[in-house]
C-alpha cells in the first residue's frame, strides 16, 4: 500500500509584527495519508479562517509547513529538485474557485491549455498539441469549436470552469486539489461540473481533495469528510454519516445553517451563540468554546478526537466516554 | 447523466478595421491626439527631406522678414529662415522626447519588474532610492545642472540626460505597483502549476498585461522631456545654436520681438509647442481609458 | 392591502456597438408590505439590471425605455432628479453586490452613517442623528462600539450588517438586497439573512432578494420570481415554486437542485443561456425546453395570471387555467 501523499504532523503558523509578535495558527498538527492505489474523494469542510486554503497551498507546495513534513511518494516535497520536482508538479494539480481569475486576459483560452502541454513536453508537434487540447475539452463536455480561439470574457462562467478542469486533466495528475470549484458558478451548472470531477476519479483514477464550505455539494461528491475550524479537526469520517448525523456542535451548527432548497427543512434548529465580533482569544482549550452552546468546564483543555464509530470521530468532551484516537491515525477514519 | 453543451450560436466578429474605427469613435481623446501627432510627424519628416538645413542657422538669409511666399514663417533677427528652423526644431524636440522618454521608461520597466518580482533587498533598495529622489524638485536641479555646464557642452543629448535624471522614478514606481498586484493574481499561480518558472512568468504572463501601462508611462515621459527641454530653453539654458522651439522664443524675447513688430518670430514656435504638448496630453488621457477597463465606456 | 411596490412593464435596453440588447423586457410584479420576494436567474438574466432600473441608477449605454416603478404610491420614474435623490434611502434602499467592499476605507463607520442621514435631513441635530445610527447598529446585532471603527477592523459578516444598518436608517418602505451573502460563509450567511428578516419586520418594509441560490430563497422569501434572458418567466409563492413549478425553466431549476434523498444524481439543464444580443426567436428558452412546441419558436409568450394567482409566461398555459 504505497502512499501517494502523506501529511506528517503538519502545522502552519503565521507571525505578524516585528516588535510584538502575534501568531495565528492556520493549521494545527494535521496528519493525513492518501493511497496511491485507491483514488478517493476527501472533502475538507470549513468556513474562512478554518485553514482549508492553507491546506490547499501546502498540498500544492506553494507554502512550506512551520513544522512537520509533507511527503510525496516517499520524498519530502520541500527537498524535491529537478526531474522529481517536475513530476510532483505534474501529478499534483488544482482547480481554483474563481473561473475567470485563472485566465490571463491578454491571451485566448487556448493559452491556458497549451502552456502545460509545452512545458511538460506532452506533444511533439503543434498538431499533436491541438489534438490533446481538443480531446481534453471533449472529456469535460465542451465542444472544442466553441472554445478554442476565444477570449476568456467571450465564454461563460460554467464553460470557463470546465476549461480549468480540462487543463488539470491534460497533465493526468494523481491528485487534484479542488478549492471551492463551483461556488462561483451558477447553481444550474454546478451539477455538471461536479459530475465531471467525479468522472475524473472514477475513470482516470485521480484522487480529489474537495475543499468547500458548501456541504450540500460535498455530500454528493465525496466519500469522506474532515471538518476544520481554526486549523483544528472538529469531526472526521464518512460523509453520509456525518452530514445526516453530525455529532460535533460545530458540525451541527454548519449543517443547520445550510440553506436547503426544501421548504420543509428550515435552518436554525441550532441557536447561533456569540452574536457579534468574532472572538479571537487564543485559549489553549477547544477553539470553538466561545461559540459553543454546550461549552462546559473540561473544554478549557484541548479536546482529543474521540472515536464514535468506525468512520466517525469528533473532538469534543461531550463524547468523553468514547476511546480517543491519535491525530496521526486520522486516515483510519476515512472510508475509501 | 453527463450533459453535453449545445453548440453556441456563431460569434460574428466584425473585422479589425471596423473595430478600430468604432474604438476611435468612443475614445476621441486618443483619436485626436494620435491624429495631431501624425500630422506633426508628417510635417517634420516632409520638412527634413525638403529644406536646406543650413538655413536654420544664423546668417543664412535676409533677416527680419515677415512671412511671405519665399519665407513661409518669416525670418528672424539673426538671419535664420524660420521655416527650416521650425522643422529642425521639431525634429530635435522629438529626438529629446523619444530619447529621454525611452530611457526613462526602460529604466522604469527594468527596475520596476526587478523590484516587484524579486522583493527583498532589491525591492527595499530601489523603492528607497525612488522615495528619496521623488520630492526633489526637478526644475531646480535641471536649471542648476544646465546652468553650470559649459555653454558648448549643452547639446540635445545632454539635455535629454538632464531630463531623465529625475524622471525615471515615476515609471519605476508605477510599474512596480502593477507587477506587485499582478504577481498575486491567480493566473500566475496556475502558470506555476503548469510548470512555468519565474522568467517565463515575467515575460509571458505579466509583461503583456503591462503594455498599456508601459505605453502610458512612455507618453508621460515624452511629455515631461519635451516640456522640460522647452522651459529650459525658454530661460536660455538650452543649446543656443540649435533652433529648438524654446530657444527661438528665448532669442525672440531677448531681442524684444513684439516690441519691434516681429510678431511672427515667437508666435509660431509657441503654437507648435501647444500643439505638441496638447496632443501628447490627449494621447495620455486616451491611453488611460484603454488601460483602465473600469472607465471604459462600452466593451 | 395596497401593494407597497408595483412594477409595471419595466423595459431596459443597452445600446452597444454590436446593436441594441434588451436587458429587461417588460417586467411586471407587485409586492405587499413586509413581504419578501426572491428574484432568481442566472448571470446575465437581468436581475441586477431590474434593481438598478428601479433605483434609477441605469447609466448610458443603458436606458430605461418604459415602465413605472410605484413605491408607496409614488411613481419613481416621474420624479425629478432632485426628488429621486431624496427618495433613495428614504423610500427605497439598495444594497448592491459587494457592498461590504465599498465601505469607505478611510472614514469611520459612524461618519458614513451620519453622512447618509445628513444628506436627507441636513438640519437634524447631530446628537439625535448619532443616536439614530447607534440604534440602527444595535438592530443589526452590532455593538455600539462599531460606530467608531473602520471598515478593515470588521469581518465580512459584520461589514455586511453595517451595510444593512445604513440602508434602514431612514426606514424605507422597500429594501433591495443584491446577493448580500455571496462572499460569506454558511453560518454568517444565516446570521445576515436572519438579521434582514428581523429588521424588515421592525421597520415594516418589503424586501427583494436577488440571487441565484435557490436554497437561500427557500429559507427566506415568501414569493419567487424567475428571470431568464431578461424576461420574467414565473412568479409564484415559495411553496408553490418548490412543490409545483409551472414554467419548464423553473421546473428544470428545481430538479437540478441537490438534496439529501438522491445522493449522486446530477441533473443539469442542457445548453447555455443565450446572450441578450442574440436572443432566439419566439420564447428565449425554447432551444433548451423539453416541452417546446411549434408556436414557441415564433411567438414570445406573454405573462399571464393563472387561476390560483400565479403568473407564468409559457405557451403551455392559457389565461385562467
Amino acid at each position: 500500500m504505497a502512499d501517494l501523499l502523506e501529511f506528517k504532523n503538519v502545522t502552519k503558523t503565521y507571525t505578524r509584527g516585528t516588535l510584538s509578535k502575534s501568531s495565528t495558527t492556520a493549521l494545527s498538527n494535521l496528519s493525513l495519508k492518501l493511497d496511491d492505489k485507491q483514488p478517493t474523494i476527501v472533502t475538507i469542510a470549513g468556513e474562512s479562517g478554518s485553514g482549508k486554503t492553507t491546506l490547499a497551498m501546502l498540498l500544492l507546495g506553494f507554502i512550506t509547513p512551520t513544522s512537520g513534513k509533507i511527503i510525496y511518494k516517499g520524498h519530502d516535497i520541500s527537498r524535491l529538485r529537478g526531474g522529481d520536482r517536475m513530476t510532483f508538479r505534474r501529478e499534483v494539480q488544482a482547480v481554483f474557485q474563481d473561473p475567470f481569475a485563472v485566465f490571463n486576459p491578454f491571451y485566448t483560452v487556448d493559452h491556458l491549455l497549451s502552456i502545460p502541454i509545452k512545458l511538460f513536453k506532452l506533444a511533439k508537434t503543434k498538431d499533436e498539441a491541438r489534438e490533446i487540447m481538443i480531446e481534453s475539452l471533449k472529456a469535460v463536455g465542451l465542444m472544442p469549436d466553441d472554445i478554442l480561439g476565444r477570449f476568456p470574457h467571450q465564454v461563460s462562467g460554467g464553460q470557463r470552469q470546465r476549461i480549468n478542469v480540462a487543463r488539470a486533466l491534460i497533465l493526468r495528475p494523481k491528485l487534484l486539489v479542488a478549492d471551492e470549484p463551483v461556488s462561483m458558478v451558477d447553481a444550474s451548472l454546478r451539477a455538471s461540473i461536479l459530475e465531471t470531477l467525479r468522472g475524473l476519479q472514477r475513470d482516470y483514477g485521480v484522487s480529489i481533495i474537495y475543499i468547500t464550505h458548501d456541504l450540500t455539494t460535498a455530500y454528493h461528491i465525496a466519500k469522506s469528510i474532515i471538518v476544520l475550524y481554526r486549523g483544528e479537526v472538529m469531526e472526521a469520517g464518512d460523509v453520509d454519516t456525518i452530514i445526516k448525523n453530525p455529532k460535533h456542535p460545530y458540525t451541527r451548527l454548519l449543517i443547520d445553517s445550510i440553506p436547503w432548497p426544501d421548504i420543509k427543512r428550515r435552518w436554525g434548529e441550532t441557536e447561533i451563540k456569540a452574536r457579534e465580533s468574532e472572538i479571537t482569544i487564543t485559549t489553549t482549550g477547544c477553539k470553538f468554546i466561545a461559540r459553543c452552546p454546550f461549552a462546559f468546564e473540561p473544554c478549557k483543555q484541548p479536546p482529543p478526537l474521540f472515536r464514535l464509530k468506525e468512520h466517525q470521530a469528533a473532538s469534543c468532551f461531550l463524547f468523553e466516554e468514547n476511546p480517543p484516537i491519535e491525530p496521526e491515525k486520522l486516515t483510519e477514519l476515512l472510508p475509501v | 447523466m453527463t450533459t453535453l453543451a449545445i453548440s453556441q450560436p456563431e460569434v460574428i466578429q466584425p473585422d479589425r478595421l471596423t473595430l478600430l474605427f468604432r474604438y476611435f469613435r468612443r475614445n476621441k481623446s486618443l483619436a485626436i491626439g494620435l491624429f495631431l501627432v501624425l500630422m506633426l510627424t508628417a510635417f517634420t519628416v516632409n520638412g527634413m527631406l525638403t529644406i536646406n538645413i543650413k538655413h536654420a542657422y544664423p546668417l543664412s538669409v535676409k533677416p527680419k522678414q515677415p512671412p511671405s511666399a519665399q519665407f513661409p514663417l518669416g525670418t528672424d533677427f539673426f538671419g535664420r529662415d524660420l521655416y527650416p528652423a521650425m522643422v529642425v526644431g521639431l525634429w530635435q524636440t522629438a529626438l529629446i522626447g523619444v530619447l529621454a522618454g525611452g530611457m526613462g521608461t526602460l529604466i522604469g520597466v527594468v527596475l520596476g519588474f526587478t523590484s516587484a518580482y524579486f522583493g527583498g533587498f532589491a525591492d527595499s533598495g530601489i523603492k528607497g532610492i525612488c522615495q528619496i529622489l521623488t520630492p526633489i524638485p526637478p526644475f531646480l536641479i535641471q536649471v542648476i545642472l544646465a546652468g553650470s555646464l559649459d555653454k558648448r557642452a549643452v547639446t540635445v543629448y545632454t539635455m535629454a540626460f538632464i531630463v531623465v535624471l529625475l524622471s525615471w522614478m515615476g515609471p519605476t514606481l508605477v510599474i512596480r505597483s502593477q507587477v506587485l498586484s499582478m504577481k498575486e493574481r491567480q493566473f500566475v499561480s496556475v502558470a506555476k502549476l503548469s510548470g512555468m518558472g519565474d522568467i517565463g512568468i515575467i515575460f509571458s504572463e505579466i509583461m503583456p498585461n503591462l503594455l498599456p501601462f508601459i505605453a502610458a508611462s512612455f507618453v508621460g515621459q515624452v511629455f515631461s522631456a519635451v516640456f522640460a527641454s522647452f522651459y529650459l530653453a525658454v530661460i536660455g539654458l538650452g543649446p543656443l545654436r540649435e533652433p529648438l522651439l524654446g530657444n527661438t522664443i528665448w532669442s525672440a524675447q531677448s531681442q524684444g520681438a513684439f516690441f519691434n513688430g516681429w510678431w511672427w518670430w515667437p508666435i509660431f514656435p509657441a503654437l507648435a509647442m501647444v500643439l505638441i504638448l496638447g496632443s501628447l496630453a490627449l494621447i495620455n488621457m486616451g491611453l488611460d481609458e484603454l488601460s483602465n477597463p473600469r472607465i471604459r465606456k462600452t466593451e | 392591502m395596497e401593494p407597497v411596490l408595483k412594477v409595471i412593464d419595466l423595459q431596459v435596453s443597452y445600446y452597444t456597438d454590436a446593436g441594441r440588447a434588451t436587458a429587461l423586457a417588460g417586467a411586471t410584479l407587485s409586492l405587499n408590505p413586509v413581504e419578501k420576494l426572491g428574484l432568481v436567474g442566472e448571470s446575465g438574466s437581468g436581475k441586477s439590471t431590474m434593481a438598478l432600473a428601479m433605483m434609477r441608477m441605469i447609466k448610458p449605454p443603458g436606458r430605461v425605455e418604459a415602465g413605472q416603478v410605484i413605491v408607496d404610491g409614488t411613481d419613481l420614474r416621474s420624479l425629478t432628479d432632485q426628488e429621486m435623490l431624496k427618495a433613495r434611502l428614504s423610500k427605497i434602499a439598495y444594497i448592491p453586490q459587494g457592498a461590504m467592499n465599498s465601505l469607505n476605507p478611510v472614514t469611520r463607520i459612524g461618519a458614513q452613517m451620519v453622512d447618509a442621514i445628513q444628506a436627507h435631513d441636513p438640519k437634524a441635530p447631530k446628537s439625535k442623528t448619532v443616536e439614530r445610527c447607534m440604534q440602527s447598529l444595535e438592530s443589526v446585532d452590532l455593538n455600539r462600539s462599531v460606530f467608531k471603527m473602520y471598515a478593515h477592523e470588521l469581518s465580512g459578516g459584520m461589514k455586511q450588517r453595517v451595510c444593512i444598518a445604513i440602508s434602514i436608517l431612514l426606514k424605507p418602505k422597500m429594501l433591495i438586497c443584491d446577493e448580500p451573502t455571496s462572499a460569506l460563509d454558511v453560518v454568517t450567511q444565516r446570521q445576515v439573512m436572519e438579521t434582514i428578516d428581523r429588521v424588515k419586520n421592525d421597520i415594516g418594509s418589503a424586501v427583494i432578494l436577488i440571487g441565484h441560490d435557490m436554497g437561500l430563497m427557500a429559507q427566506f422569501v415568501d414569493k419567487v420570481a424567475v428571470l431568464y434572458a431578461g424576461r420574467l418567466m414565473e412568479v409564484s409563492t415559495v411553496g408553490e415554486m418548490f412543490t409545483d413549478p409551472k414554467h419548464p425553466y423553473a421546473k428544470a431549476l428545481i430538479n437540478s437542485l441537490p438534496n439529501l434523498d438522491n445522493k449522486g444524481v446530477f441533473q443539469g439543464i442542457p445548453g447555455l443561456a443565450p446572450s441578450i444580443l442574440r436572443l432566439p426567436s419566439g420564447c428565449p428558452f425554447h432551444p433548451r425546453c423539453s416541452y417546446a412546441m411549434e408556436i414557441c419558436t415564433t411567438e414570445n409568450p406573454k405573462i399571464i395570471t393563472l387561476a390560483d394567482g400565479r403568473s407564468v409566461a409559457c405557451h403551455l398555459f392559457t389565461e385562467g387555467k
